[in-house]
């Protein structure tokens, strides 16, 4: 289990319909890519977030496997086109099987 | 001034419909933190300084756009993801005494607001000028029973960064007078001391040839502002001294150790060139 693990959104509270509108996202993760080895020469398990998702009312907004080389604390950014009020739900996958998630709602107007 | 950054003032100039070469300040100029906190990057020299630098910039100015642009959002300033650390750090009791930072000081926003401004600063009780982390792990040893940290090392380092944080827009002004003068004269000796088999004072390349490129590197004025500052090179939060240590090593001399009588004094001396400008930590550098 990965430990420090926090997940933080940055999202508009509020868009006009069908606006564009910038998410940042960052999750506090060591991303220990397992080809590192410790002080006796064992290898460090690997632990890393694998995948990323962001739905908005239940549809995907965006999808992404993560593979070792990214490094800690992994920040995606992105646009996303708001058609109606609702949630936007962020999910992260760890390696330990820990699923972290944060929604943030976005109203119109 | 670089290329891209007379691009932009080139750039600006034309949209606004100014005559070329009227005095703007070019965007790169203007730091403001989360669209509320002010940054000072670029002012007069403080009065010691006359006859030696006109203007004092902090090191934001020297880095590229895309650099810049991640100080001027929290979020987007990885140096804050140890301060959010060291914020539950802060409230949480540690030592024989039981005591967490916040028993004795309350929240850091409030007790820290200004300190990072003023220090390395002259203790009555100890005799003697005191950096932030010495004061911390007095507090630690003396106050809380617990165990010191190690004085650049990751706790003590994103303490200091919290602490600074809170003082951000705030103008350094470290005292350079009354009993801190003795101190402040050893550090500029330092300062102005030539070391190491390349034979470099800390003045030749911070002073003489700021702006300047030493192989691919942009020289800054060295302004120490911005610590403890997150680089990009090594993806952490970096101590002061320890930035000291590089540079002395760069020089290939034999570095003063980290926390030493002589870096308290350096630091003293080199903050007092940056009087006037903003305090910045955690700064986002390359």
């Amino acid at each position: 289990m990965a430990e420090g693990v926090k997940a933080r959104v940055k999202a508009p509270k509020s868009a006009a319909a069908g606006e564009s509108v910038v998410i940042k996202t960052l999750i506090s993760h060591p991303m220990e890519s397992g080809q590192r080895k410790d002080g006796n020469g064992n290898v460090i398990p690997r632990s890393i977030i694998n995948r990323f998702t962001c739905e908005f009312n239940g549809q995907s907004v965006i999808d992404v496997d993560i593979a070792p080389a990214v490094s800690t604390n992994p920040y995606f950014e992105f646009e996303a086109v708001i058609p109606e009020a609702g949630d936007m739900k962020f999910t992260w996958y760890d390696d330990d099987g820990s699923v972290y998630e944060d929604v943030k709602s976005i109203a119109i107007g | 001034m670089n290329k891209a950054s007379i691009r932009t003032m080139t750039a600006m100039a034309a949209a606004l419909g100014i005559a070329a070469g009227a005095a703007i300040a070019g965007p790169d100029d203007e730091l403001v933190i989360n669209g509320e906190i002010r940054i000072v990057t670029r002012t007069e020299a403080p009065a010691h300084l006359e006859g030696v630098l006109d203007e004092i910039r902090s090191g934001w100015t020297f880095r590229t756009e895309e650099t810049q642009a991640l100080e001027m959002d929290d979020f987007e300033n990885p140096g804050m993801v140890f301060v959010e650390e060291a914020m539950s750090v802060w409230d949480t009791a540690e030592g024989t005494a039981g005591k967490a930072c916040a028993d004795c000081h309350g929240t850091a926003e409030e007790s820290m607001l200004g300190v990072k401004a003023v220090y390395p600063k002259w203790n009555e009780t100890a005799g003697e000028v005191r950096t932030i982390e010495q004061m911390i792990n007095e507090c630690r040893t003396d106050r809380m029973g617990a165990q010191e940290w190690k004085y650049h090392g990751l706790d003590m380092t994103q303490m200091v960064a919290l602490i600074a944080s809170v003082s951000r827009g705030m103008p350094v002004n470290v005292a350079i007078d009354g009993p801190a003068a003795e101190t402040w004269e050893k550090g500029k000796e330092i300062y102005y001391t030539r070391f190491g088999q390349l034979d470099l004072s800390c003045a030749n390349c911070h002073e003489e040839n700021y702006d300047n490129y030493i192989r691919a590197d942009h020289l800054s004025q060295g302004q120490v502002n911005g610590f403890p500052t997150y680089r990009l090179k090594n993806a952490k939060l970096n101590a002061l001294h320890d930035r000291f240590k590089g540079c002395i090593r760069d020089t290939r001399g034999v570095p003063f150790g980290i926390g030493s009588p002589e870096f308290v004094a350096l630091e003293l001396y080199v903050a007092s060139r940056g009087n006037g400008l903003s305090v910045e930590g955690p700064s986002v550098r390359n």
